[in-house]
């Protein structure tokens, strides 16, 4: 019986001269796309703000408008020159990082919206953070002990929770641990002006929770599914038939798998952090974006809300970029084609 | 003899689960609630029954709110407003976003980048935010109001329509309709879109969630139905200075608003498994898994 | 015992070699299955059900034993039984599986993670998806050793016994980075690596070439000799097993209906089961009928009362239904069948299968005339100048291994597929490249049947409207005289007209793959191109649709354009062969000459490691 010969199978990856750099290639990829979706979303929100019946000065002299002060105030800002140019101007400014003076109060935007960055991306980045570690957690032992009570309690739990808002988890919170239950944490942020986030850890505590406990669910239902969908797979069935020990196939054969598609849950839970945010700070008067962005919007204050506007949209973008960067760096088979 | 048309099939299969039937009843009470509340409610909105945080008390069964107005009257007023721009918030969204989706998916090509782009951009905000924008231009107006929120329920449903759609074209039965050189509209009308019914009736079940969630959020903020309105979001924010006194003006609306939701979240999770059988071969966690992710946004 | 086979390069060892245990032929055997019994646990809706039940065999050290069955024989499930293994939903139910007589069956969890993979190794099915995607091909390997102790400087010598000579690189990739073959070797070496006493091989060669497979199994068997394992090959294929299997025995919807050497068995069967099978099997030798078996295996708790393959047997008399047939011996190997008419059975066998008679159509003009084609997907070229005739009312089959071009050359053929250079010519005129530019008649007349049954007919639809599709489309018909054709079309694909109400999901694969053709056939087309259409069916289900369509086309004059990858499949059903590597024809020519005088060097190594039943034993 004779057997064919052939040219020998080619093997494995590529040599090192030839190999490709998806990551990298992927972030600058990205990240031209995504300076050019802020264009586009500046542009957007330009545009949107030059629709407003009335414009900017009406707004600053309210009853005060004759034809005559309007006509003076709108020259003084610059809002009779062609929209485009008044685009380009504001642009420019933002690049030098000057986002114009607020309508409310006349402080430069920059100034009034600097410290509160801070204080945001501290709410969101707490919560994010412990909210992604709680949730892998649950997921991973609730996937383990499959159709167990705790298993049951935990899915239909988190099936609940996920559909609350945050001002409900915030008031039910208030209720308990504030106002009428018992009174360990201020209900209303006061913080010193001019501190950090992390030197008014009681001020911290409230807002964190409640975000906190809206983004779990989704992050521990994610990471449930994708275990369970992991410790199904014939790589996992072929890890047992090879004799490797329980705890070492879910640590290190299933969880590696299932981790991707839960990367992207995560990345989508601190989008949503971003609008989530708005609510809460609110609620508890934390001294944050989302606070200031409301009461840009009830006095029409346009600088300001086209500032917070575009920093959240990059925000989203960058954290955009991040999880798909992530998610092809635990994904070898997006990552390595075939030889 | 056909089969019943297969959305009633699996509407039908997922009322018969617990969970299905939880929903159901849940979600159901407090639709039934704001529909009939205004005719059921003792007082009108604006009369003054009590003083302010009154306890409840047999004149105010749930006390009195900020201005001493009663709260019962007011939670029985405040709900059909929301859920019926809820309601028409998620169909626009639905409708457009997959007919969006599917001809993206369908086409291909540069229709599909296009569309996907202009998705993008979209996405990069966050619903909310998205709406007060607009909001904050043209002002807190009802019929503005839907329309942002169905603007930003579009592109994530022509996301899940077009995944969804791509599937279904790659597959064999619609190449057979394509030899036959029969025209891609009707190949989608006929072929594509039957077979995207469960996918579809899940989205829509979820982005009613988040439409009830969004246009409450944005009342509570104060930019919804303003006062002296009674609205649920609303009556939140203004009754939270009481909370001490009187909770209820607070909790009643807040736990119409929940149940509401979780209800809409928890029967929709039922639709989604029951429409696991019907022409599928999908193991539970790939629905679990698909259910998951697209919630998350 | 034949030496190991030459490619391996491992010395064999030596007579008197600790290591080299002469199987004794009455020694304890090194695996004893007794009564295995495997549930699906009674719920609320339903009894207990049997999956598997009373399968008992041995096998001695050194030998391969064949488990043969088709799907929903179970044999998965008792090749997982072997290493201790029940799926999720199901239970064992009574019986013993002795390795070194131990029984796997009883032990703990602890005791069984410790005997996988060092005592008891599996090859699975599809290596593919066996591998973990995001772990390094070594790291797999080498954890097999960290697990199970071992020098894990012996994973080169591993390595290489299983075929891979330069590890180093392939230890570097990610499992979707090799070839399939290359994966399935990977698998093997991580199954022998710890030299263990019985090995499982489940359907290891399933979708790998029939080169590849033909070296896999060489393999297989050379290392099963040098280190005296016993192992247990599951496969549908009976030529595959045939190649490899000392002993086999055939599953039949959970038992186990008949017993043997493998060469007694495959030339005289003693189960009716067994005898369908081999008559439904094509060969290399002759084009004979392929004749299928009608009906299906009945399905865990729906067992008929007595012998479970009665209503499908020709030999059935009363008693058959009385109660479950015994093992009945019928030579003194111990080949025994469970069928209370064995030895008559055997004794039939050998007679001769019945010729196919095909007239050969005299030469006309030819129906498809294909000419310099060729398709390139960004700079790689899929298919070279490809030039091919289809005979009026011949069949002609195009051969290759996957990835030569064979399905692209269909997809270009009915308009799937517009981005080639080259000309197609239809009954003599030429074919615009895409369906767009085709005229109704060009459409209808060429028609496509595709090779997944499972996605080729829309969910929701009634098989009724599926086939009305392409009618309605067509040809203006009133309602009565469209039910008609539709009627007519299942009757003629052997389908019964109240099939029309039914739904896919209520069909078996054949059933699917019947209205898939009866859709194709009821626009009464000219050429129809098949593309691989039975590969994903049993062999017993392949033969009859194959059976079908040769009838279907003498009776309507069609042509043929026949994609496959099973060279015995193009024995029976073509008259001309187009053998295709690489996107270039390689050669083309009468069935009967092609096969058996081949010109091409190719061609003779592609029929050289076909498997086939002379090797049997």
């Amino acid at each position: 019986m004779t057997t064919a010969t052939e040219a020998p199978e080619r093997v494995g990856p590529p040599s090192k001269a030839a190999r490709p750099h998806p990551i990298r290639d992927l972030l600058i990829k990205r990240s031209l796309i995504g300076v050019l979706t802020l264009v586009a979303v500046s542009i957007l929100v330009f545009a949107a703000t030059q629709t407003l019946p009335g414009n900017a000065a009406s707004a600053v002299l309210l009853n005060t408008a004759t034809p005559q002060r309007l006509h003076a105030l709108e020259v003084q800002l610059g809002l009779n020159r062609p929209a485009v140019d008044q685009y380009w101007t504001w642009l420019t400014g933002v690049l030098h990082g000057n986002f114009g003076k607020s309508l409310a109060n006349g402080q430069p935007v920059g100034t009034l919206i600097g410290g509160r960055i801070l204080n945001s991306l501290a709410l969101v980045v707490l919560a994010g953070v412990i909210g992604t570690l709680i949730g892998v957690g649950l997921g991973v032992l609730a996937a383990a002990r499959r159709d167990s009570v705790f298993d049951h309690v935990l899915s239909v739990t988190s099936l609940a929770v996920t559909a609350l808002p945050e001002f409900v988890v915030a008031v039910v919170l208030i209720i308990f641990f504030a106002a009428v239950v018992v009174h360990w944490f201020p209900a209303v942020s006061v913080f010193v002006p001019g501190t950090a986030p992390w030197s008014n850890p009681k001020e911290l505590v409230l807002p964190v929770a409640t975000l906190v406990i809206v983004i779990v669910p989704y992050v521990f239902r994610m990471m449930r599914a994708s275990m369970i969908d992991a410790l199904e797979s014939d790589y996992v069935q072929m890890a047992r038939l090879k004799g490797v020990p329980k705890w070492r196939v879910l640590l290190f054969h299933a969880l590696p798998n299932a981790i991707a598609p839960t990367i992207q849950v995560i990345g989508l839970s601190f989008l949503y952090l971003a609008g989530g945010v708005v609510v809460v700070e609110y609620m508890f008067n934390y001294p944050g974006l989302g606070q200031a962005l409301v009461s840009a919007v009830s006095d029409r204050d346009i600088p300001q809300i086209q500032a917070i506007v575009l920093v959240l949209a990059a925000f989203y973008i960058a954290v955009n970029i991040l999880t798909d960067v992530i998610a092809l760096a635990v994904s070898p088979r997006r990552r390595l084609p075939r030889s | 003899m056909a089969r019943r048309p297969e959305p009633i099939v699996v509407l039908g299969r997922a009322v018969r689960t617990p969970r299905g039937t939880v929903g159901l009843v849940i979600a159901g009470l407090v639709i039934l609630v704001a529909v009939i509340g205004p005719a059921v409610a003792p007082y009108s909105t604006t009369e003054f029954v009590t003083a302010p945080f009154a306890r409840a008390s047999s004149a105010a069964w749930l006390g009195g709110d900020v201005l001493g107005r009663d709260v019962l009257t007011r939670t029985l007023n405040g709900g059909w407003e929301l859920l019926a721009m809820a309601a028409v918030a998620t169909a626009l969204g639905v409708v457009v976003g997959a007919l969006l989706g599917v001809a993206a998916a369908y086409y291909g090509g540069w229709w599909d980048s296009v569309i996907m782009r202009a998705v993008d951009v979209i996405l990069a905000f966050p619903q909310l935010v998205f709406a007060l924008l607009l909001v904050s231009i043209l002002g807190p107006k009802i019929w503005l109001i839907v329309l942002a929120v169905a603007i930003s329920h579009a592109p994530q449903v022509a996301r899940v329509a077009r995944a969804a759609a791509l599937d279904i074209t790659e597959r064999d039965f619609v190449k057979a309709m394509q030899i036959l050189g029969i025209p891609g509209r009707r190949i989608i009308r006929r072929d594509v879109l039957p077979n995207l019914t469960s996918v579809l009736m899940v989205e829509i079940g979820l982005r009613l969630t988040y439409s009830m969630l969004v246009i409450a959020g944005l009342s509570f903020l104060g930019f919804g139905l303003q006062p002296p309105a009674a609205s649920w979001g609303l009556m939140i924010n203004e009754n939270r200075v009481g909370l001490i006194a009187n909770p209820w003006g607070v909790l009643m609306p807040a736990i119409l608003i929940a149940l509401f939701t979780i209800g809409v979240n928890t029967f929709t999770d039922s639709v989604a498994r029951a429409s696991l059988g019907v022409g599928g071969r999908a193991t539970e966690s790939d629905v679990e898994l698909a259910l998951v992710a697209r919630e998350v946004t | 015992m034949a030496a190991p086979s030459e490619n391996i390069p491992v010395t064999a060892p030596a007579e008197d070699t600790p290591l080299a245990k002469r199987p004794a032929e009455d020694g304890t055997p090194r695996l004893a299955v007794e009564n295995l019994r495997i549930v699906m646990p009674a719920s609320r809706r339903r009894p207990e059900a049997d999956v598997v039940d009373q399968v008992s065999f041995t096998v001695q050290p050194g030998h391969v034993l064949g488990l043969v069955g088709e799907s929903g024989s179970g044999k998965t499930t008792v090749a997982l039984a072997l290493l201790g293994l029940v799926k999720r939903g199901l239970a064992t139910g009574g019986g013993k599986v002795l390795v070194d007589g131990r029984d796997i069956l009883a032990l703990s969890e602890h005791e069984l993670q410790k005997l996988r993979g060092r005592t008891v190794a599996y090859v699975p099915q599809d290596p593919g998806s066996a591998l973990n995607p995001v772990l390094k091909v070594g790291t797999q390997l080498r954890e097999v050793f960290a697990i199970h102790g071992g020098d894990a400087d012996r994973l080169t010598q591993v390595m290489a016994e299983a075929g891979l000579e330069d590890p180093g690189p392939i230890l570097a990739s990610y499992p979707h980075q090799l070839s399939g073959g290359q994966q399935q070797r990977v698998a093997l070496a991580m199954a022998f690596a710890c030299r263990p006493r019985l090995i499982v091989l489940d359907e290891p060669t399933t979708g790998l070439d029939v080169t590849t497979q033909r070296r896999v199994l060489d393999t297989v068997r050379g290392l099963c000799r040098t280190y005296q394992v016993a192992a247990v090959y599951i496969s549908h294929d009976l030529a595959v097993v045939a190649e490899i299997a000392d002993h086999v025995a055939v599953l039949y919807s959970g038992r186990l209906i008949e017993i043997g050497a493998a060469s007694e068995l495959f030339s005289h069967p003693a189960h009716p089961y067994t005898r369908g099978l081999m008559r439904a099997v094509p060969s290399m030798e002759s084009s004979h009928e392929l004749l299928g078996m009608a009906g299906s295996p009945p399905r865990p708790g729906n067992r008929p009362a007595g012998c479970a393959f009665r209503p499908r047997c020709e030999f059935a008399i009363a008693e058959c239904e009385l109660r479950e047939p015994q093992p009945v011996v019928v030579s003194d190997t111990g080949h025994a069948a469970n069928c209370v008419r064995a030895l008559e059975v055997t004794a039939l066998s050998g007679s001769a299968l019945l010729a196919r008679d095909r007239t050969v159509p005299p030469a006309a003009e030819p129906v498809l005339t294909i000419s310099g084609v060729s398709v390139s997907y960004t700079n790689k070229p899929v298919l070279r100048d490809v030039n091919l005739d289809v005979g009026a009312k011949k069949s002609v089959a195009i051969v290759g291994t996957s990835g030569s071009g064979k399905t692209t050359l269909a997809r270009c053929v009915v308009g799937l597929h517009k981005d080639w250079t080259g000309t197609i010519t239809f009954a003599g005129t030429q074919l615009p490249p895409g369906v767009r530019g085709r005229t109704q008649d060009q459409l209808r007349k060429i028609q496509f049947v595709a090779q997944n049954p499972y996605s080729s007919l829309n969910p929701r639809q009634t098989i009724g409207q599926i086939i009305g599709n392409p009618l309605t489309h067509f040809s203006k018909l009133t309602a009565r005289e469209r039910d008609k054709r539709i009627g007519d079309a299942l009757t003629s694909v052997a389908l019964r007209e109240s099939f029309a109400a039914r739904y896919p999901d209520e069909l078996s694969g054949g059933e699917r793959q019947r209205v898939a053709l009866a859709r194709a056939l009821v626009v009464d087309p000219e050429l129809l191109v098949c593309d691989e259409i039975t590969s994903a069916l049993d062999v017993s289900v392949q033969a009859a649709i194959v059976e079908l369509l040769l009838r279907l086309q003498a009776e309507r004059g069609l042509s043929l354009l026949f994609i496959t990858h099973n060279l015995p499949l193009v024995r029976s059903i073509a008259d001309d062969v187009t053998v295709i590597s690489a996107g270039q024809i390689c050669e083309h020519g009468p069935v009967t000459q092609v096969l058996t005088a081949p010109k091409e060097a190719y061609t003779r190594h592609l029929i050289a490691d076909v498997p086939g039943f002379e090797h049997a034993g």
